[in-house]
C-alpha cells in the first residue's frame, strides 16, 4: 500500500517537473518523456513510446496531457493516469492564472491596450502558420483539398458551428471510405507522414 | 449557474478537440461569444495570453476564460472540464484497445478531419484577422497591423521563433506605434 503511493507520488513529480518544459509545445515534450520514463525510471520501453504518442496524437485533447495520461496508466493504472495528469496540468495551470491575472488587471492601461493592437495581427500570423504547417499531411489528394475549402466556405458564409462540422467530417470520413472500397477504389487513408499526427496537437 | 455553463462549454470542447488546440479556437470562440462572456477582439487577446505561456493553447485559452468569467472556481472548471473528457476515452481505449491507430475506421475518420482542423484553423486566422480590423478597410492603420502580421509570420516560419517572443516583439512594435 505504501509502496503504491510511493509510486504514484513519484509520477506525479516526475510529471510536474517535464510540465513548464511543454513551453515549446507538445514537439519538446517528446524527448524530454523519453529522457525520464524510458532512460531514468525505466517505467516503459522505447517501443512502447510509440504507442504512447501515437495515441495521443488520435485521441480529442492536448498531446502533451494525452501522453501524460496514458503513460501514467501503462505505468501504475487509473491511479497513475490520475498522478500523471494532475501532475502535467498544475505547472501550467498556475502559470496560465498568472498571466490571466495581469491580463486582466492591466488590459485597460493605455499603453497595454497599444500593446495588444500590435499582438492581435501577431496571432494571427500565429494562427495561419499552424494552418500553413498542417497542409502537408492533411490535403494529400482531391477530396481533402474540396473538403478544406468548403469547411472555410461553411464556416465563413453560413456560419456552421464548428462541432458540428468536426463530428460530420468524422463521419463523413467513414462514410466516404466504406463507399469507395465497396467500389475497389482505394482512399490514402495511410498517413505518410505518420509523425506529423502526434504533432498536429503540438504546441497546443 | 456560469460555474455550470463553463464545465458544459469547455467539456464538449474538449471531447471535440481532434487535431489540437489551434483547430479548436474558433469552437471556443463561438461559444464565449454566444454566452456573452467577450467579444471575438476580446478573445484574440486571451489567444494571446494563452500563447505566451506553456501547456496546451486550447486548455490554457480555457483557463483564463474560466478567470475572467468566474474567478478562480472559474479557472478550476473550466481546466477539468477541457481534460476529463480526453482523460475517460483514454483510459477506456487503453483498457480494449491495444493500438487504437492501427483501427481502420478511426483512419477513415481521421482521412475527413484532418483537413477540416486545417480548415478550422484558416477559419479561425480570418475571423481574428477581421475582428482586429487587419483586413476589411485599407488605412494607414490597417496597413500597419498588416506589417506587422508578415513580420511575424516570417519569424515563425523563416527564423523558427517562438511564438512568445513574436508576441512580446508585436507587443513592443503596438506600444511604439500606437499609444
Amino acid at each position: 500500500m505504501k509502496k503504491e503511493w510511493k509510486l504514484l507520488l513519484d509520477i506525479f513529480i516526475t510529471f510536474f517537473k517535464i510540465a513548464p518544459v511543454t513551453f515549446g509545445g507538445g514537439y519538446a515534450m517528446i524527448p524530454v518523456i523519453e529522457r525520464e520514463i524510458v532512460t531514468k525510471k525505466q517505467w516503459l520501453e522505447e517501443k512502447d513510446l510509440t504507442d504512447v504518442f501515437a495515441l495521443a496524437g488520435s485521441v480529442p485533447g492536448a498531446v502533451a496531457i494525452n501522453s501524460a495520461t496514458f503513460t501514467g496508466y501503462r505505468v501504475a493504472g487509473v491511479k497513475g493516469a490520475l498522478a500523471a495528469t494532475i501532475g502535467v496540468i498544475i505547472p501550467t495551470f498556475l502559470i496560465v492564472l498568472l498571466l490571466g491575472i495581469f491580463y486582466i488587471t492591466f488590459k485597460d492601461n493605455p499603453k497595454v491596450d497599444a500593446a495588444f493592437e500590435g499582438i492581435r495581427p501577431a496571432v494571427v500570423a500565429m494562427i495561419a502558420f499552424a494552418a500553413y504547417k498542417l497542409k502537408g499531411s492533411a490535403l494529400i489528394d482531391k477530396t481533402t483539398i474540396t473538403a478544406f475549402i468548403l469547411s472555410v466556405f461553411l464556416l465563413l458564409f453560413f456560419q456552421v458551428h464548428p462541432m458540428l462540422l468536426i463530428i460530420g467530417s468524422a463521419f463523413c470520413g467513414i462514410i466516404l471510405v466504406n463507399i469507395r472500397a465497396k467500389l475497389g477504389k482505394k482512399t490514402p487513408i495511410e498517413n505518410k507522414e505518420q509523425q506529423l499526427d502526434y504533432f498536429m496537437g503540438a504546441n497546443i | 449557474m456560469t460555474l455550470w455553463l463553463l464545465f458544459k462549454t469547455f467539456f464538449l470542447t474538449g471531447l471535440l478537440s481532434f487535431g489540437g488546440g489551434y483547430a479548436i479556437i474558433p469552437v471556443i470562440e463561438a461559444e464565449v461569444v454566444k454566452y456573452g462572456w467577450m467579444t471575438t477582439r476580446q478573445f484574440t487577446e486571451i489567444i494571446a495570453v494563452a500563447s505566451m505561456s506553456p501547456g496546451p493553447i486550447a486548455t490554457n485559452s480555457a483557463i483564463v476564460v474560466g478567470y475572467e468569467t468566474a474567478g478562480i472556481a472559474g479557472a478550476v472548471v473550466s481546466a477539468v472540464a477541457m481534460v476529463l473528457p480526453s482523460l475517460a476515452i483514454i483510459l477506456i481505449v487503453a483498457a480494449f484497445f491495444s493500438k487504437v491507430n492501427d483501427n481502420r475506421t478511426v483512419k477513415s475518420a481521421f482521412y475527413m478531419l484532418r483537413p477540416i482542423v486545417v480548415g478550422l484553423i484558416a477559419y479561425a486566422a480570418i475571423k481574428f484577422a477581421l475582428s482586429s480590423h487587419m483586413i476589411g478597410s485599407l488605412s494607414l492603420h490597417s496597413l500597419s497591423l498588416i506589417i506587422i502580421f508578415f513580420v511575424s509570420l516570417i519569424a515563425l516560419s523563416k527564423l523558427k521563433a517562438h511564438p512568445a517572443f513574436v508576441i512580446l516583439f508585436a507587443g513592443l512594435a503596438g506600444i511604439a506605434l500606437y499609444s
